[in-house]
């Protein structure tokens, strides 16, 4: 295939058109090749080869605010080969992106998929980032996702990472966030595990400065020998600072979940909370179901499809 | 006389080691709105759950006829699929479950246009309420108006509500009451589970029970003024002295 084959078939493995606004920035990259790049004022973006993965450094410039979310399309649609990606984001002043980011891997038998990102968000700034994976119907990838995120005063940082299509392979996320003053972090994972899949999360926040919010939420359901091991920290060493770990998992058939909410507080004037659920579904939530004539497992199947359902607002 | 659509015979039922159900039959009547009263803990509820074949109410000598055939052995599902429903007192909650999708679940016509015909019977706007989820976001009042509007789009033979006033505001009683009218003119059978006044009055007919036996039956006024006189002041609540020295 030609480069702008490649990008159709990326595009086209998500079910999306790759024809898109002028208005709206967009990268392609298969493997470890950039196959197309565009970008809009405010938006700088680099990427090259080096040492084996592909070193990307994007920087919003102060006081942009880009309107419309960037697109990007990682992905390799060979049954077998690798793609590293080396990310150095640095949102400055003021500035704010949304960044869509479609990772697929259709026919995967043995990939294997790492993100080594460093974030900087600067003073009032704000960076959403959505993580849409596609994978093969036999999983046959391993994703390595690691982020280390700092938000300065004001900042704002949201981001979420859902499996729409295929099965998990192995999913190893590890996120670590350290929170300014006054900074906003939201970061939540919502994945269905089946077969002999493997789910690893390990989630950090710390909340450094005063006032600085923080939640992070995990939603997973596994069914069959998958296996889920979350493990979520937060930490509050200021006055005012406000945290919430919600961890969620409904497990089916001969899974395995786990759940390890560590919630630190290092200041008396700081709060902290957590939640977690792990079990079958709810016998509430599924009798009612029944008791409108759905039968145990397509209700089941919608109190997970309810569970994975992307936050609105 | 009324061939009734759902009938307890001889009910039993018990629940570690204590007897909640004690030989209770009852016949409800189609079309009828019954109302089924009784003192806190006197087995209302658990009758509601049994008729249901909800989990850990499943064990019980007796039968349960529906139409004449017995429900023994009928998972919750097969119960709903003859025409049988419930509403909870505490309505569940569902992270990221769409009313939408609630509503519409156990529907047979599962259009959006049934759905937001359902949700404007019971005084939701559709618009800002279908895509919202069902979730610790609704109150208490507008879960239970969901949950009634999911089981008007379910049309059912046979409606039990457990203590539909329960932590709901006037204006939501309201609607719901004006959606058990509009049950009743459908020809749906109607049992409400309660000790309110309020809802009582709702009725057509009443079951007064204690100790999960039956006490009284007959015209809502009769029973109003039983419970009113001798179940408010009572003083041996679910020790019923039924066939007593009295």
């Amino acid at each position: 295939m030609n480069t702008a084959q490649l990008i159709d078939a990326l595009y086209d493995s998500i079910g999306e058109s790759c024809v898109m606004d002028p208005g709206v920035a967009h990268v392609e990259i298969h493997a470890n090749q950039v196959l197309g790049l565009h970008l809009v004022p405010g938006l700088e973006m680099d990427a090259r080869p080096q040492d084996g993965s592909l070193h990307v450094t994007m920087t919003v410039k102060k006081d942009h605010r880009i309107d419309q979310p960037v697109r990007i399309c990682f992905g390799l649609l060979d049954e077998s080969g690798q793609q590293k990606i080396r990310m150095r984001i640095r949102l400055e002043d003021h500035s704010r992106v949304a960044v869509l980011s479609s990772c697929t891997f259709p026919n995967a038998v043995d990939v294997l998929h790492t993100m080594d990102a460093e974030i900087e968000i600067g003073r009032q700034a704000e960076y959403i980032y959505l993580e849409r994976h596609v994978h093969g119907p036999e999983g046959g990838v391993t994703v390595v996702p690691k982020a280390r995120v700092t938000l300065d005063e004001g900042a704002r940082f949201q981001t979420d990472f859902e499996l729409i299509k295929g099965r998990v392979g192995k999913i190893d996320i590890d996120y670590d966030a350290v929170c300014g003053a006054h900074s906003i972090l939201d970061m939540s994972a919502r994945i269905s595990g089946s077969a002999d899949d493997r789910i690893t999360i390990n989630e950090k926040a710390a909340l450094n400065g005063e006032g600085a919010h923080g939640v992070l939420r995990t939603n997973i359901a596994v069914g069959g020998t998958a296996r889920a091991d979350i493990k979520n920290t937060l930490i509050a060493a200021a006055p005012f600072a406000r945290g919430h770990v919600d961890c969620k998992e409904i497990v089916r058939d001969n899974a395995v979940a786990k759940a390890l909410p560590i919630v630190e507080v290092h200041h008396p004037r700081a709060h902290v909370t957590h939640e977690a659920s792990i079990g079958s579904v709810d016998s509430r939530q599924l009798e009612t179901l029944m008791s409108r004539g759905l039968t145990e497992d397509d209700a089941t199947d919608m109190i997970i499809e309810g569970l994975l359902r992307p936050r609105t607002g | 006389m009324h061939s009734s659509i759902l009938e307890t015979k001889d009910l039993v039922l018990d629940l570690g080691g204590k007897r909640i159900l004690d030989h209770l039959s009852l016949q409800f009547w189609p079309g009828h709105v019954h109302a089924v009263v009784g003192p806190n803990g006197a087995g209302k509820s658990t009758l509601a759950d049994t008729i249901m074949g909800l989990s850990g109410y499943t064990v019980y000598t007796g039968d349960i006829l529906f139409e004449g055939a017995s429900l023994n052995g009928l998972s919750i599902d097969q119960r709903a699929q003859k025409g049988i429903t419930l509403a909870w007192q505490e309505p569940a909650r569902y992270e990221g479950l769409s009313v939408e999708r609630f509503v519409s679940a156990g529907a047979a016509d599962k259009s959006e246009q049934k759905t937001r015909w359902a949700l404007e019977r019971v005084g939701l706007d559709p618009g800002p309420y279908m895509q919202r989820a069902v979730d610790r976001t609704l109150s208490g009042g507008e879960r239970k108006r969901v949950e009634l509007a999911s089981i008007l789009a379910m049309e059912p033979r046979l409606v039990m509500m457990d203590e539909p006033d329960s932590g709901i505001d006037v204006d939501a009683l309201t609607k719901i009451f004006d959606a058990l009218q509009f049950l009743k003119k459908q020809g749906t059978t109607v049992i409400l589970i309660t000790h309110s006044a309020t809802v009582l009055e709702k009725a057509d007919h009443a079951f007064l029970i204690c100790c999960g036996q039956l006490v009284e039956k007959g015209p809502v006024d009769t029973i109003m003024t039983y419970f009113g006189e001798k179940c408010i002041p009572c003083d041996h609540k679910n020790e019923p002295d039924i066939g007593g020295s009295e």
